[in-house]
């Protein structure tokens, strides 16, 4: 039994951690609020090796697994990297999954794949659906038929600049469709970092490649998403610690204080669940694959909270300078704010949890 | 990462499965006559270490098996897949009689740890009192040395689980208040028959008495009761609390409050597990147990790497007792006011609170994990380096 990052994990994060050190990437995360571009921090992905770390080595990727993409996500999180990998290493997984011809390319980051994503069934909800664009109905994912695809997609992560676009349509069938033959309107809301778009296909053509599970494919992302959310919580946990030191009042550290230190320790609690379940998902995408949907919406739930919680405590623990413009708080706060509202939301993930644990304990009372 | 069994350790499970499964209609009922289950039970310890299924990581000559954390744990686990009860004096073997092993001369080893295996005796543990849990080394009971070489004991301690069965406990006593408050502690084994000790039973919000209240009123202990150095009794202490999170750690599910037995006690009612509120907040409460699941194998894996656990080991338990209060108050919630009387869940609701408190309050943990882990600057602290005499009110039990 080893339940710990192996030496080459821990080598992988901090070359991760490298490679983003030399970009100033939360500067840029503030002065895209105010509509400068973003740097493009693709070319160092593509160095460091990251667009093909989910493709298997015959088809010109690393071949390595879903603990490998967590770690790189958590150092992405930890300094807001606007990196469009949410979108597209779960499409390059389905895509590797698949056998797909075009695959190379994408490992080697000559071009760019997006997921667009649609949450698999659930109890109560026997169909394919993604996000709606307002609102609490969740809407129907797009219609595959005879190679075209019909239908909308909100918020769809990284769907702006990719190539090739990897759709979930309904009844969880995997439809490719070359981003030229949809309509994709770039949306930015209150996090500049994230990049979204509203997805429209009109009788779009459309390829169907056998073999690939799109269920995984989503609580890959769910994975993703929520290994981001953690490198944030660290992020904002070392700040505060490091102020919480530094300032006075009334004569002592305001980290002396049981209200300001317990608030710091909850951090680091929700921190430290949300790495062990992580440690889960990664475990679970290795060894026990029929656990992962259950691993993956624990660590998303989580870790989830563990940010909403962090960059709320970051911004309070600084005072009033916390909740200015110049200060990084708000950016984590934006963070937090728009990503337990993507991909099934914060409520969808616990949901899952949920549902996974009762399907288990049904099937464990049937064979009993 | 990998969870699986080496080749060694995957043998010793068979034998330990194969061992259980012989003897699994020998393990006694939980239900019954009290006394005849604790006596059934006690039997029930003395053939699991006679089998080698007790005392798993102390030394051979001591009557132990000699072997590592990850034996303890598959042995746990075993006994917890076999559905039967594991040893009776989960504190003896577990953390007094390590603290006997590291700490005790060889005669109190000898002496002790056979029958304390064997349950002919059950331990206690004696360190907190009304005024010092938490502020342990603010103890009040006194031993003073006599010129015969004795000692003797008055003071009272409380929250001793098992004190009415026990032939033996691990006492910590101020031997010397004119230090500070730390430096002037021993520890000692006292018999608990002795003249002058009165165990009285202490009731909680179910009404049960899981924990006593103990009087020592002038009790004389003979030459030779100290464990470790006199004056030297904090250190010793230490020890015991740390073996203490050692079995936390190593037994983090042993209360049985797993996100998927919580499942199966929801789905009783198909409806439940559609209804969007419940789905919602077990799942949030789900995740928590299930952290925790695997927060144990990342302590263990530091414990079997020879390092010391990390702060997630000590902070499992603020996850493990906020968990277990919200999930008490799910299954309330939705099973109605009937559930409150119930013996599965009517308990968990009524034991939290004050368990919320066990091994020093949340409040004083969260202190500790900010300042030895996060580095924050400590609080004022009024008694440092004041002697123990000299404290006056401050430590004084609130009339």
């Amino acid at each position: 039994m080893n339940f710990a990052l192996s030496e080459e994990q821990e080598f992988l994060r901090e070359a991760a951690r490298g490679t983003l050190g030399r970009a100033s990437t939360v500067e840029a995360a503030r002065e895209a609020l105010d509509g400068d571009e973003l740097p493009d921090l693709w070319p160092a992905a593509v160095e460091a090796g990251w667009p093909g770390l989910m493709v298997s080595e015959e088809r010109g990727g690393a071949g390595l697994g879903a603990i490998e993409a967590m770690l790189v996500f958590a150092e992405l999180g930890r300094v807001l990297a606007a990196v469009p990998l949410l979108g597209h290493l779960p499409a390059t997984w389905l895509l590797d999954a698949a056998a797909w011809d075009g695959v190379d390319a994408l490992a080697a980051g000559e071009r760019r794949a997006a997921f667009v994503p649609a949450q698999p069934p659930a109890a109560g909800e026997p169909e394919w659906t993604t996000d709606p664009r307002d609102g609490i109905v969740r809407a129907s994912a797009p219609v595959l038929d005879g190679g075209t695809l019909t239908g909308a997609v909100a918020w769809v992560p990284d769907a702006p600049g990719a190539d090739v676009l990897v759709v979930v349509a309904d009844g969880g069938r995997v439809a490719v469709v070359d981003a030229a033959d949809a309509e994709v309107e770039p949306v930015r809301r209150y996090d500049a970092t994230r990049s979204l778009a509203h997805v429209t296909f009109s009788q779009s053509p459309a390829v169907d490649p056998p073999g690939a599970d799109a269920a995984i494919a989503w609580h890959i992302a769910q994975a993703l998403l929520a290994a981001e959310s953690l490198g944030a919580v660290e992020a904002a946990l070392e700040a505060s610690v490091a102020y919480a030191k530094d300032r006075f009042t009334f004569g002592r550290a305001i980290g002396s204080y049981q209200a300001v230190k317990h608030d710091l320790v909850e951090i680091l609690r929700r921190q430290e669940n949300a790495r062990s379940l992580m440690y889960y998902a990664g475990w679970a995408a290795q060894d026990r694959a029929d656990e992962f949907p259950l691993a993956a919406a624990s660590f998303r739930t989580v870790a989830g909270a563990a940010l909403d919680h962090a960059s709320r405590v970051q911004i309070s623990v600084h005072g009033g300078i916390g909740a200015t413009w110049e200060h990084d708080a708000p950016l984590y706060f934006r963070r937090a704010q728009l990503s337990r509202r993507l991909l099934g939301g914060a409520g969808g993930a616990a949901g899952r949890v949920a549902d996974e644990l009762f399907e288990a304990a049904r099937r464990e009372a049937a064979a009993a | 990462m990998d969870l699986n069994d080496t080749p060694e350790l995957a043998e010793y499970r068979t034998r330990v499965r194969s061992w259980l499964a012989e003897h699994a209609a020998e393990a006694p009922a939980r239900d019954g006559d009290e006394h005849e289950v604790v006596a059934a039970h006690r039997e029930w310890q003395r053939k699991l270490a006679e089998a080698g299924l007790a005392a798993v990581t102390w030394p051979a000559e001591y009557g132990g098996q000699g072997l590592g954390p990850l034996h303890q744990v598959v042995v746990n686990q075993e006994i917890g897949r076999a559905g039967v009860l594991g040893i009776f004096d989960v504190i003896g073997v577990g953390m007094l009689g390590p603290t006997i092993i590291a700490h005790g001369d060889e005669d109190q080893k000898q002496r002790h740890l056979g029958p304390m295996l064997a349950a002919d005796d059950v331990w206690c543990q004696l360190f907190s009192e009304p005024a010092a849990g938490s502020d342990l080394a603010g103890i009040q009971t006194r031993a003073r040395h006599q010129d015969d070489g004795s000692w003797r004991l008055s003071g009272q301690k409380v929250w001793t689980t098992n004190a009415q069965l026990a032939a033996y406990g691990l006492l910590l006593a101020r031997t010397d208040a004119d230090v500070p408050k730390h430096k002037g502690l021993t520890m000692f084994i006292v018999p608990m028959d002795a003249e002058g000790v009165s165990v009285r039973p202490l009731r909680q919000i179910s009404g049960d008495a899981h924990f006593n209240e103990v009087f020592f009123d002038d009790v004389v202990l003979s030459p030779g009761s100290e464990v470790g150095p006199v004056n030297g009794g904090w250190g010793v202490a230490m020890t015991t609390l740390m073996f203490e999170r050692v079995a936390i750690g190593l037994g983090g599910e042993g209360f049985g409050w797993r996100a998927d037995r919580f499942a199966t006690a929801l789905m009783h009612d198909e409806a439940v597990t559609r209804d969007a509120e419940v789905r919602h907040r077990f799942g949030a409460i789900a995740a928590e147990f299930l952290a925790l699941r695997f927060t144990g194998y990342r302590t263990l894996t530091e414990l079997q790497q020879g390092r010391v656990p990390g702060p997630e080991a000590a902070l499992a338990k603020v996850t493990t007792i906020a968990a277990a209060i919200a999930a008490g108050e799910l299954l309330c919630d939705v099973f109605g006011p009937e559930a409150l009387a119930d013996d599965r869940f009517g308990e968990l609701v009524s034991d939290l609170p004050g368990l919320k408190s066990a091994g020093g309050t949340e409040e004083i943990l969260r202190s500790m994990v900010g300042e030895r882990v996060l580095g924050l600057p400590p609080e004022p602290r009024l008694d440092k380096g004041v002697p123990f005499s000299e404290l006056g009110a401050k430590t004084a039990v609130p009339s």
